[in-house]
């Protein structure tokens, strides 16, 4: 009967550690409702993958063999194989998005480009602390605000950190409400934020919305070609929303589509929470170099925002800067109320969707831009 | 401290951000010249 407890005998702090941060993680997700759909799902596989021997995980049997974990299975061919399971979930969300308010304002497109910076200063932090070129940028790329690019470049960059990257990416999108009004109040007057802007859209014709995802995958493909793979799902997603003939296809992927690979996706993650590769120093620098990639993006934003202005007649609210991050709705809302805070007539909604549309771009060229400079550093 | 990491990571976010604009950039004079060219006539 001695098998009965060789599990209860393997456990270790380590283990123990790791079901109380699968705990916490459960916690916030139905607590405080902070990105439940993944940090549920996480939270679960953390203690799911740090029981002894667990069945979920690749193990050998004495007198069986080796014998396959589900969650090991699912890591291997969802993610370390293809990626597929983050690109998937990018057709959901290209068909998910509304690019009009950025078409109709397409000179807000710079403000995504521009909240990218954070990833790069925090990978030149990351490096400083030691850590090799390959995992300071699987690191920085939290700062893309996208847990799914973030997932894809760290896994195609081979980094050791893929489970700390993905809880931190995912934790610190549900905290934008948070972060941004404190990083945009560091660095913008009350006089700015009650900039007044007025809202005088270009029209969007349908051949418009139908020819930008194509035209957006060709560019990006020739400019920047390891973005194809992120940036043509993407917009792969979003043709299928626009052409207006794939209604069911299009509320497949916004609907069934994103809610099985989330589902799913939550739970390989935990393949890489195993506790003797999770509990380390790395992992809390990388929880700080996270809360810092989201900080720097807010205020990269703001102050290119700043410095447009320098040559505009009418204009911009710095805010709208912020909103270049990934972090979709969440940070348009954030300026939105902002806006309102400042001068109750001051709404900015529309410019901010329009942005933050924006940085959905950048931050997946920003991924395959960093896959493809990567190799010439190492 | 890893001083050749370090000089890397800058030239990382030159090289990075630069090619960033670039793509954006053509981008939006791409989406300009589609806004100008399917404008509906009234």
């Amino acid at each position: 009967m001695e098998f009965l407890i060789n599990g209860i005998t393997q456990v270790t702090w380590q283990h123990f550690l790791m079901w109380i941060i699968g705990g916490v993680l459960i916690y916030l997700a139905i607590a405080k409702n902070l990105e439940p759909s993944l940090l549920l799902p996480m939270g679960f596989g953390a203690i799911l993958v740090n029981i002894p021997m667990s069945g979920v995980l690749n193990q050998f049997l004495p007198g069986i063999g080796e014998v396959n974990g589900i969650i090991d299975w699912l890591f291997e061919v969802g993610i370390e194989s293809s990626e597929m399971m983050p690109l998937l979930l990018f057709i959901g969300i290209g068909a998910m998005i509304d690019f009009g308010p950025l078409l109709a304002n397409p000179r807000l497109l710079l403000f995504g480009a521009a909240a990218q910076f954070g990833i790069f200063a925090t990978i030149t932090v990351a490096a400083i602390l030691g850590f090799s070129i390959a995992d300071a940028a699987s690191i920085g790329i939290i700062g893309a605000a996208d847990g799914p690019t973030s997932i894809l470049v760290s896994q195609v960059l081979k980094s050791n950190y893929i489970g700390p990257i993905a809880v931190a990416a995912y934790s610190y999108m549900a905290l934008v409400p948070i972060i941004q009004p404190l990083a945009i109040k560091m660095c913008t007057t009350k006089h700015d934020r009650r900039i007044k802007m007025a809202y005088n859209p270009k029209s969007v014709t349908r051949k418009t919305r139908l020819l930008f995802p194509i035209a957006v995958t060709i560019i990006a493909g020739l400019v920047a070609p390891a973005s194809i793979s992120l940036v043509g799902f993407l917009m792969f997603g979003n043709l299928i929303r626009e052409c207006g003939v794939l209604r069911s296809l299009s509320d497949t992927a916004q609907n069934d589509l994103v809610n099985l690979i989330t589902l799913l996706l939550g739970i390989t993650i935990s393949a890489s929470m195993k506790a003797e590769t999770f509990i380390t120093l790395q992992t809390f620098l990388i929880m700080g170099l996270g809360l810092l990639a989201f900080v720097f993006d807010t205020i990269a934003g703001v102050m290119f925002a700043k410095f447009m202005n320098l040559f505009l007649k009418e204009k911009i609210n710095p805010m709208i800067g912020a909103a270049g991050i990934s972090a979709f709705p969440m940070s348009s809302r954030v300026i939105q109320k902002m806006g309102l805070e400042a001068d109750s007539q001051n709404h900015l909604l529309m410019h901010a969707v329009g942005a933050n549309v924006s940085g959905q771009i950048a931050s997946v060229i920003a991924g395959g831009v960093i896959i493809g400079l990567i190799p010439g550093f190492m | 401290m890893n001083n050749v990491n370090i000089v890397n990571s800058l030239k990382l976010m030159g090289m990075g951000m630069v090619s960033i604009f670039v793509v954006i950039i053509v981008i939006y004079l791409i989406v300009n010249l589609m806004l100008r060219l399917t404008k509906e006539k009234r």
